[in-house]
């Protein structure tokens, strides 16, 4: 099975990144762009054949280490 | 007098915190490596110091916060021995939990390398001390994530404990109320982006880091 990943931070934590390729793109002439955020996907194969146990190991992970909570929202994606 | 510098792959002041707590304190100091699964004993002072341990895969700290001998740092601290997280040292302790909020990218996104003028927002602490009376500090900071965040509520409870014990005067990173330095709620670890041990003496421009080891030592 494939697990797709994908961290964002948090609406209300100030993405500076996205910020700065918003402002890039603004400058490349897109001014209808807005809201940039930047994120990270993370991709791997699991050995779990079961959906629903192969979300929750994921979601686990992402509690434990491919998230940080404190910052960063997350969704999972696996099939 | 005794403390340990834990070692991760990628730390880079690990020796300068060693030289500066054995020439502030004239302690012995332990380099500890991060794959160790017990601490020296009878520590007075755990230092986790300024780098880029695990290079900052994943987030700065992340991976550095599971190393195994974070287990031990977690239960002496819990025993109440005084732990210092140096620039990518706070990062390590926010992610391991030991400390509230996380450190997210410059908000101008450079790297900022230069001294700082701070304001020792709170002397009482096991880390501020020896500052006496004095209000100020001046030391160096080094980094691109240095940008402190918790949400409001715990920067309220922050400041409402007396748990800020830095604060830049002028903040160069964007931090949540400029903040610079915090400790823990029983007040035996603390977070510092700025490095004292990349202050200890006059020749390096400044000798008040020197103060924040002597605190320690003070009480040890």
């Amino acid at each position: 099975m494939k697990a797709t990943v994908h961290v964002f931070l948090k609406p209300g934590v100030l993405d500076v990144q996205g910020k700065a390729v918003e402002n890039a793109l603004h400058g490349l002439g897109w001014a209808g762009v807005a809201n940039v955020r930047m994120g990270r996907a993370i991709e791997f194969d699991l050995s779990a054949t079961d959906k629903t146990a192969a979300e929750a190991e994921v979601t686990a992970m992402c509690q434990r280490l491919l998230a940080n909570p404190v910052i960063e929202g997350y969704r999972v994606e696996v099939g | 007098m005794k403390a340990a510098v834990v070692v991760f792959p990628g730390s880079n002041c690990d020796r300068d915190c060693r030289v500066a707590i054995e020439r502030s304190t004239g302690a012995d100091v332990a380099m500890v490596w991060h794959q160790e699964t017990a601490l020296p004993a009878g520590l007075d002072l755990i230092v986790l110091p300024g780098g880029f341990a695990f290079g900052d895969y994943l987030r700065a700290g992340a991976m550095a916060a599971l190393s195994p001998v974070m287990a031990e740092v977690r239960a002496a601290a819990l025993r109440g021995v005084p732990v210092a997280g140096v620039c990518n040292g706070f990062q390590i302790l926010c992610e391991a939990g030991l400390l509230p909020g996380a450190l997210l990218r410059n908000a101008d996104l450079k790297y900022v390398c230069k001294p700082v003028v701070l304001e020792v927002a709170n002397l009482q602490t096991r880390f501020t001390a020896a500052f006496g009376d004095r209000r100020e500090a001046i030391m160096t900071i080094g980094n691109g994530e240095g940008n402190y965040f918790a949400d409001e509520e715990t920067l309220d409870r922050l400041e409402g404990e007396g748990r800020v014990a830095f604060r830049y005067r002028d903040n160069p990173n964007g931090s949540a109320r400029a903040i610079a330095g915090i400790v823990s709620e029983a007040g035996n670890i603390l977070g510092v982006m700025p490095h004292p041990d990349r202050a200890f003496e006059d020749d390096l421009g400044s000798a008040d880091g020197a103060l924040v080891f002597k605190s320690v030592m003070a009480s040890a």
